[in-house]
């Protein structure tokens, strides 16, 4: 079944087919999630929210809200100013958030409002807050949609209070899980760092069940905490497609010092943020994480055999594929198809430069991909495993791969976004993720006489 | 309009809304629907894109090419359950990820080109090419760029006008879905299709199988399927379209239309069936029956249900202990769903406290209205905080709905079904409805629950 591609090679040059991204908006929308009391909206015709809170739905298994201008064919030819006046006043009328994050659609971009100015002569409740990103679905991916929102946080609402800085931290997570949120809390906790984070979905999409229904749950930056990120020393920028532009601008507005990072994915970048804390602000770092790093190696160690010299297939958000593509390289995987959906050519050169450091040639490497073309890579020259989103599924069933999903979006699996890919643990998860996959195939794949209860 | 009847104010809703809420029993007035949502409102509802893309995507040997930024066909890249029996082109995603120079530019010559590489790749019976909102704004002419694909490659490549920003409402979406699908069958200069004593299926879109379902039951009783609309048809098939001699029509909202105009085309007569739940299935065999007027097929199709009742009334009776008295919520898309889940839902023995549509027109709702018990809460359109509170304030035991609704229903502690795409078990016929049943009483009764009362007692 599933024939999504020829037998043979065939010219693919121009659209996508079977995208590894999607667009702007959703990403926005994400990252609005993560300021306290904030109702995102959607400034283009209905269609759109809608979809963006249904694959964030499914993704996350909980609640997304967020509202939306309600474009029709007037709004589409007169412009979509007083559908977004109209939405202002009838938003804080409602649904009263603390904080309306707007984002655009390519409907209203094409149109070319202007928002800047209509949220200025806009009626907006003493106290409350309207902030907006640009954020046309022709341009970039959700990654970049992401990104823009958390510029639009630092632009709009941080602030300076003079030369003098907290002793305290910020941190850009990316466009991460809640569980991973919380993991880098947990972290920096234990290392004793006052630290704003922002955005941060933990406790807003990850919420318990209670019985009642919070229309803007416990969790989230809240606006003075983002107000007062313009007082930190340092930012710590996650992941270079989704937070260093931010910290950039933190810095320019605030004289805030940005430092960009990986994601802390795997055992490196996890010690490089941990060891950015220390050299910072001079902590010690305290037995705990020292102890769950130990665990780290021991239990590389143990596994090893498992995957070493395997042949590995990574597609997904750049931020998360570039993290990961440095970890598989120390377990001592072959990373040969590397691909991002989303477009920069920053991409390839970071994971080039990785490979070419461990001696790996001839792999492929990707950004603007669509796993059309990943597919037909992996028909030439098979994998041992495919590691990606929930889209992945279909070439690991068409050309029998073993599969561990890992990132956005997850639509056919559980508990996820609660279980952090993040820190020492997240490394934990990764390993066994993987061994696993390769363990139940080898059992299901291999001759009676080699069926063995020990591995 | 009386407005006493109307229990819909503070915080979760403004006056402007009122008249989209209605309490049966108490109000002379009708309700008010079919209108665009509010500027600056939550609402659940979609696009025209959508609807067009939902009735469409289950032709499965079809390419479906979104012409637009890659947004509209990621999010609706094999998220419906239709199944196939044969092809899987249709659960490929094609995109021509239109980019800023496209938008500023035009994307006619990409879409050409786009449309030229899918033929050199997979050689589909047919191309259906969506417009989006951007593609519609900037004027792109997708009618001419098909037409003349149709003629390079001598193969179907059907626009859809679809732009989202036409209407919130995706009842719009299903008609250009539906012009699409007459274009597609309609026959070449001189060419006919012979008449049949075959039927067509519209509105069956195989979720979970269950066109299959039908198709047994069918075939028992000595009648073929010609083709469905559109679950599990090909291109292929839906030519065949006029040799039906009867059009069965199942989901009313996105199929009335084709009917009717099946109908003046090719004379072909419909009938509106249902197949969800054990007397609507029941009911529609017997009307099938009726038309075909064969003695023989009336006897066979009164053994089929006499056996099919015995067989799965002792399982619902079990179900029915358990669900008596039990409180429902319904939250769907159309009124055709909502009367078929009313239906099932009250033969298990529970009571319906609240029913709502996203796009329910309003003969619709006054025939809803017929079916439920004064006091029930009817909404239009509902925002989540309406939903919400009437939840609450009804004390739901159970909601179905769809995506949207499911975490909604959770959060408060309700029980859900799922009536809409993301359901992977068919619900049609005699072994849906005890599906159906069995899903209802899963979610209703699971001991899951006693935790979270466990929990309101430690805390």
């Amino acid at each position: 079944m599933l024939e999504c591609i020829p037998e043979t090679p065939v010219e693919h040059t121009t659209g996508k087919i079977n995208p590894a991204k999607t667009c702007q908006p959703l990403g926005a929308m994400y990252a609005a999630l993560g300021i306290h009391g904030c109702l995102p909206h959607s400034h283009g015709s209905q269609g759109c929210c809608a979809y963006h809170r249904m694959h964030l739905t499914r993704h996350f298994r909980d609640p997304v809200l967020a509202s939306s201008s309600s474009f029709t064919e007037g709004a589409s030819v007169f412009g979509g100013a007083a559908n977004l006046k109209t939405s202002i006043k009838n938003v804080f009328a409602i649904y009263n958030p603390e904080i309306m994050a707007v984002h655009t659609t390519c409907l209203s971009e094409t149109i070319g409002d202007d928002l800047p100015n209509i949220i200025k002569t806009a009626d907006i409740p003493e106290g409350k807050s309207v902030i907006h990103v640009n954020t046309p679905s022709y341009h970039g991916s959700h990654i970049t949609g992401f990104s823009g929102m958390c510029k639009a946080m630092v632009s709009y609402l941080a602030q300076s209070d003079g030369a003098t800085k907290k002793s305290q931290m910020n941190v850009l997570p990316g466009f991460v899980n809640p569980g991973d949120m919380r993991e880098i809390r947990r972290i920096v906790d234990a290392l004793g760092v006052n630290m704003i984070m922002f955005p941060d979905t933990s406790n807003v999409l990850d919420t318990p069940l209670t019985s009642k229904y919070q229309m803007y749950p416990d969790g989230g930056a809240t606006v003075a905490e983002i107000r007062d990120a313009g007082n930190s020393e340092v930012t710590l920028a996650l992941g270079s497609f989704a937070s260093h532009d931010a910290a950039e601008v933190l810095q320019d507005k605030c004289g805030v010092t940005g430092i960009p990072l990986k994601l802390p994915i795997g055992i490196k970048a996890t010690d490089d943020f941990i060891m950015a804390v220390k050299d910072w602000f001079g902590v010690e770092i305290p037995a705990s994480l020292t102890l769950e790093r130990g665990q780290v190696v021991d239990t590389l160690i143990d596994t090893h055999f498992h995957y070493q010299g395997k042949r590995v297939a990574v597609f997904g958000d750049p931020d998360h594929v570039i993290a990961l593509t440095e970890f598989l390289l120390a377990m001592g995987m072959i990373p040969v198809y590397v691909l991002t959906g989303t477009p920069g050519k920053a991409f390839e050169a970071e994971i080039r430069k990785m490979l070419e450091e461990a001696g790996i040639t001839g792999s492929r490497v990707k950004a603007e991909g669509d796993l059309f073309e990943l597919q037909q890579w992996i028909k030439e020259a098979p994998v041992d495993l495919l590691i990606g989103t929930s889209y992945g599924k279909y070439i690991a069933r068409a050309e029998d791969v073993p599969f561990v999903r890992f990132g956005f979006p997850i639509l056919d699996r559980a508990v996820h976004p609660l279980m952090p890919v993040v820190g020492y643990r997240g490394c934990l998860r990764l390993i066994e993720q993987i061994s696993n996959a390769l363990l139940e195939r080898r059992d299901r794949d291999c001759l009676d006489e080699d069926f063995e209860l020990v591995l | 309009m009386d407005t006493s009847s109307v229990t819909a104010e503070g915080s979760a809703c403004i006056s402007e809304r009122q008249n989209f809420i209605l309490t049966t029993g108490k109000s002379k007035s009708s309700i008010h629907c079919a209108d665009d949502s509010l500027a600056g409102s939550v609402s659940q509802r979609a696009c025209v894109f959508c609807g067009a893309r939902v009735v469409l995507n289950p032709v499965t040997d079809a390419a479906h090419l979104v012409h637009g930024p890659i947004g509209c066909a990621t999010y609706t890249w094999d998220i419906r359950g239709s199944l196939s029996s044969g092809s899987e082109m249709y659960r490929n995603s094609f995109s021509t990820d239109m980019k800023e120079r496209d938008v500023v530019f035009g994307g006619e010559k990409k879409l050409a080109t786009c449309i030229d590489e899918i033929v050199g790749k997979y050689h589909p019976p047919a191309i259906f090419v969506y417009s989006t909102c951007v593609s519609g704004m900037i004027g792109d002419d997708i009618i001419a760029v098909c037409k003349a694909a149709s003629e390079r490659h001598a193969t179907d490549v059907i626009p859809v006008e679809s732009s989202g920003f036409l209407s919130g409402n995706k009842v719009v979406g299903y008609r250009a879905a539906a012009i699409a699908l007459m274009q597609l069958i309609k026959p070449r200069e001189g060419e006919t299709v012979e008449k049949t004593r075959k039927l067509n299926f519209l509105g069956e879109y195989n979720l979970g199988g269950e066109k299959w379902v039908v198709e047994r039951y069918l075939r028992e009783i000595g009648i073929e399927i010609n083709v469905a609309f559109t679950g599990d048809s090909t291109v292929a098939a839906l030519k065949q379209a006029p040799g039906a001699c009867l059009n069965l029509v199942q989901c009313t909202g996105s199929m009335h239309w084709v009917a009717m105009s099946l109908e003046q085309e090719f004379g072909t007569s419909y009938l509106d069936v249902n197949f969800f739940g054990a007397a609507n299935t029941a009911e529609s065999l017997r009307k099938i029956a009726q038309f075909y007027g064969d003695p023989e097929m009336i006897r066979r199709t009164e053994t089929l249900i006499e056996r099919e009742q015995a067989r799965i009334q002792p399982v619902l009776q079990k179900y029915r202990k358990k669900l008596a008295g039990k409180r429902a919520a319904i939250y769907v898309g159309g009124a055709f769903k909502a009367v078929a889940i009313i239906r099932q839902l009250k033969e298990l023995g529970m009571e319906i406290v609240l029913t709502g549509t996203q796009t329910g027109k309003k003969e619709e709702y006054d025939n809803l209205s017929t079916l439920l018990d004064p006091g029930t809460i009817i909404i239009d359109d509902a925002n989540p905080a309406e939903l919400e509170k009437f939840l609450l304030e009804k004390n739901v035991d159970v909601m179905a709905g769809g995506v949207k609704e499911r975490v909604l229903a959770y959060k408060l502690g309700i029980g859900f079904v799922d009536h809409n795409h993301d359901r992977k078990d068919g619900l049609a016929g005699f072994d849906g409805a005890v599906r159906f049943a069995r899903e209802v009483y899963v979610t209703t009764c699971t001991p899951v629950w006693n935790q979270l009362k466990a929990a309101g007692r430690r805390v």
